[in-house]
């Protein structure tokens, strides 16, 4: 009995010591070189692994990173300008740093102003719901509000406001990683820098249907009249397909687009002070007047002159 | 293989078809088949009578359109369809009812068959004729197999296995001859191939009728097979199975197994395109619907709003929930009832809330009835959690793209899963995955051999 047990241990115990010895040469012999900064890297980013980067995860970025010969193809919008700092550190590369860019939701066809025509009782996914049809309200364009872009968003940045039936954005939780914006089947969902102190401009609908056709499905449409295009001073925006866009990078934040729009399609937001729309008519009017005047004094020296 | 047996509701079987009185603006789409749209070839302003061509194919998978009616064409545009989706319509304000010249109206019946197989198909084109089971895809390209594959079998599919419907029914029975003859004509243009009129067995007067007439017309290699009630006994493919006991293949066509599938209503419409110079200008319209009181099967011309043709029965019935565009098991919830008819419209069906309502979704548990129902064979709940998880790879993998959408996994269920919207999302990414791969394959041939 005692042989037995100690025959036992003593078996074991040398298999186990040979099969550990295989085991290290193994490992020698088939090591993998890795490098040391991939980890590093990988400690850097947040960790969320979103896949807003358009890599497969925050270990994929990290691999991607260290292989390529700069970082202008690679950005961690979660991280933002800090991590990329330190990532630029870690790999002795240098890093522009980007303006940081936030989601907006361009539909505002609340429930009051875009009338629902149909109920839909389907499976609650925009996506099949667009796979269906155009919709329950008569906007072919707008949100379907089934609310994918939230089932989408890992950092809870996104909600359903029931009172209009669209997707809120919170500004503060949102990381500018995308996945709304792949989950929305309207493509509704646009990454736009945040601006200064949080304070930027968009026009809040893609409906491309002619003025009068979007009016009737929808109060606050876009019905592509093209007055915040004549009003604006720094040529941010374009009428286009019967929708109106301001580009980020023009624009001055002066406001005048969003007093002038007939439908209120265009928003600004985050502004210390409520816009004074009668205030700002004044002073375009007064601005175009003086222009004209201008306009009609230059003319009648040039025709002096050919008189002369 | 699979298949589910709901009950047939065929409350309008007895209702014989009647023309709708003509309504008085048309409006006609150019997108009525599968294929590219066809190309309007008529201005606003011109006149234009019945049956005159007033948009030409817009590719080789595509098919001439038909004005209707007589009148003045008043806007061509984009409007919304059936499902809210705006697409080019032409819209024709009626005046009165004056056919082209050359088109025979009467109802004497031409049993002589056309010599000249190639003459034919060209009429078959001519005359814009499409797939009427539902699918609309242009018969003329049906009827061109490709070279290599050879034609065995033409299957005439009077199966008519969803619920509610009837029209194709009252065809069988009003105008059987035509379709013999149609069913004639199509055996012919294949080679003299036999033909099968598959009729299901809960249509006992249909089948009797077809094979007296069958014998009254003498003519030879067409039979009538009396089918199983089963739906979707006559899916494509399901019916080749039953009829031929031949399986087509993933991703092939019915021509791979020597099988050409066509409607008792395309038969119909091949009758009166060779015989008659008659383009597809109307189709028979099922209106149905345990809550509706006037049911009806009507002979609606092609274009008509569907406000028109529900405002003739008397307006929508108070208790209607949901109406629906074709049968309770493939058709579409209408969104609009300004949206016009097309070519491949088979019914208008009311429903009631009770009917319509959808009970909340649980969890599977597992017990297989959707793979049992599947006449593919594919295993609905396995796609549907792919399909959630956007596992396109998996999805071609289980053939997802093989969906018929039939609507069998989702009608077995006992937990409610909402399976076919999650698996037609699913097929339509691998669908557009294949697409893509075809498409990169192709840019890759042309650069090699640049």
């Amino acid at each position: 009995m005692t042989s037995t047990i100690i025959w036992t241990i003593a078996v074991v115990t040398v298999l186990g010591l040979v099969l550990a010895l295989v085991l290290y040469l193994v490992a020698q012999k088939f090591k993998v070189e890795e490098d040391p900064r991939i980890d590093e890297v990988e400690k850097a980013m947040p960790g969320a692994n979103c896949g807003g980067c358009g890599f497969a995860g925050c270990r994929a970025f990290a691999e991607a990173a260290v292989k390529a010969p700069n970082l202008d193809n690679n950005f961690c919008p979660v991280g933002g300008n800090d991590t990329m700092a330190k990532v630029a550190a870690i790999l002795g590369y240098e890093v522009k740093a980007k303006a940081p860019e936030v989601a907006v939701i361009r539909c505002n066809g609340t429930c009051e102003a875009r009338p629902r025509v149909n109920d839909y009782d389907g499976y609650a996914s925009c996506q099949v719901k667009a796979t269906l049809y155009t919709g329950d309200t008569g906007c072919p364009f707008g949100c379907l509000g089934c609310g994918d872009c939230v089932n989408a968003c890992q950092f809870g940045a996104l909600s359903m406001d029931p009172a209009t039936g669209l997707p809120v954005v919170d500004q503060e939780k949102c990381t500018a990683c995308g996945a709304c914006v792949k989950a929305c089947p309207k493509l509704l969902i646009e990454l736009r820098p945040k601006g200064p102190r949080g304070m930027r401009m968009f026009v809040s609908c893609v409906n491309k249907d002619k003025g009068p056709v979007a009016k009737k499905a929808c109060a606050n449409a876009c019905i592509g009249c093209g007055i915040c295009a004549k009003t604006c001073t720094h040529d941010a925006i374009v009428v286009e397909n019967n929708v109106a866009y301001i580009d980020p990078a023009k624009c001055k934040l002066c406001r005048e687009c969003e007093a002038m729009c007939p439908t209120n399609a265009i928003h600004g937001v985050n502004f210390p002070k409520p816009l004074d729309k009668d205030a700002v008519k004044t002073r375009i009017k007064e601005r175009q007047q003086k222009a004209a005047e201008a306009a009609a004094a230059a003319k009648a020296v040039k025709e002096e002159k050919k008189d002369e | 293989m699979g298949g589910v047996h709901p009950h047939d509701n065929k409350i309008s079987r007895e209702c014989p078809i009647q023309p709708l009185p003509i309504a008085p603006t048309v409006y006609i789409s150019v997108a009525q088949h599968i294929g590219a749209p066809s190309v309007p070839c008529v201005a606003v302003g011109d006149k234009v009578k019945v049956g005159q061509v007033i948009a030409e194919p817009g590719g080789f998978v595509s098919a001439f359109i038909h004005s209707s009616v007589s009148g003045t064409v008043k806007s061509i545009g984009p409007r919304p369809d059936l499902a809210g989706r705006p697409s080019t319509h032409i819209e024709i304000a009626v005046e009165g009812d004056e056919w082209l010249e050359g088109i025979d109206t009467t109802d004497t019946l031409i049993t002589t068959l056309p010599e000249d197989n190639k003459a034919t198909i060209e009429k078959i084109r001519l005359g814009g004729v499409v797939g009427l089971g539902g699918a609309t895809f242009p018969t003329h390209v049906k009827l061109s197999p490709p070279p290599g594959s050879k034609c065995e079998r033409v299957i005439i599919n009077g199966c008519e296995c969803e619920p509610y419907l009837t029209s194709d029914f009252r065809t069988l029975l009003e105008k059987g001859e035509q379709v013999v003859v149609g069913a004639a004509i199509l055996r012919k243009v294949m080679g003299d191939v036999p033909c099968t009129i598959a009729i299901e067995e809960n249509k006992p007067e249909a089948i009797a009728h077809i094979k007296e007439v069958i014998a009254k017309l003498g003519y030879q290699g067409i039979e009538v097979m009396s089918m199983k009630m089963r739906y979707p006994q006559g899916g494509e493919k399901q019916l080749i199975d039953a009829v031929m006991h031949r399986q087509v293949g993933s991703g092939a066509l019915p021509i791979s197994v020597g099988a050409v599938v066509q409607n008792v209503a395309t038969a119909l419409a091949v009758y009166d395109a060779v015989q008659k110079n008659k383009p597809i200008v109307d189709n028979s319209v099922t209106v149905t619907g345990e809550c509706f009181p006037k049911q009806a099967n009507l002979l609606v011309r092609v274009g008509t709003p569907l406000s028109y043709i529900i405002d003739y029965l008397g307006g929508v019935p108070a208790d209607a929930a949901k109406i629906i565009s074709g049968g309770p098991m493939m058709g579409r919830a209408v969104s609009n009832l300004d949206a016009a008819t097309v070519k491949g419209t088979g019914a208008l069906l009311f429903l009631t809330e009770a009917q319509t309502r959808r009970a909340p979704e649980s969890n599977c548990i597992r017990c297989g009835k959707c793979a049992e129902a599947c006449p593919m064979g594919l295993e609905p709940f396995l796609l549907v959690r792919l399909a959630r998880n956007k596992d396109v790879e998996a999805l071609e993998a289980n053939a997802a793209q093989d969906c018929i959408e039939c609507g069998c996994c989702l009608y077995s269920c006992p937990a409610h899963i909402q399976l076919l919207d999650s698996i037609r999302l699913g097929k339509g990414s691998v669908l557009g995955a294949i697409r893509a791969r075809a498409a990169a394959a192709k840019a890759a041939a042309e650069a090699a051999k640049k």
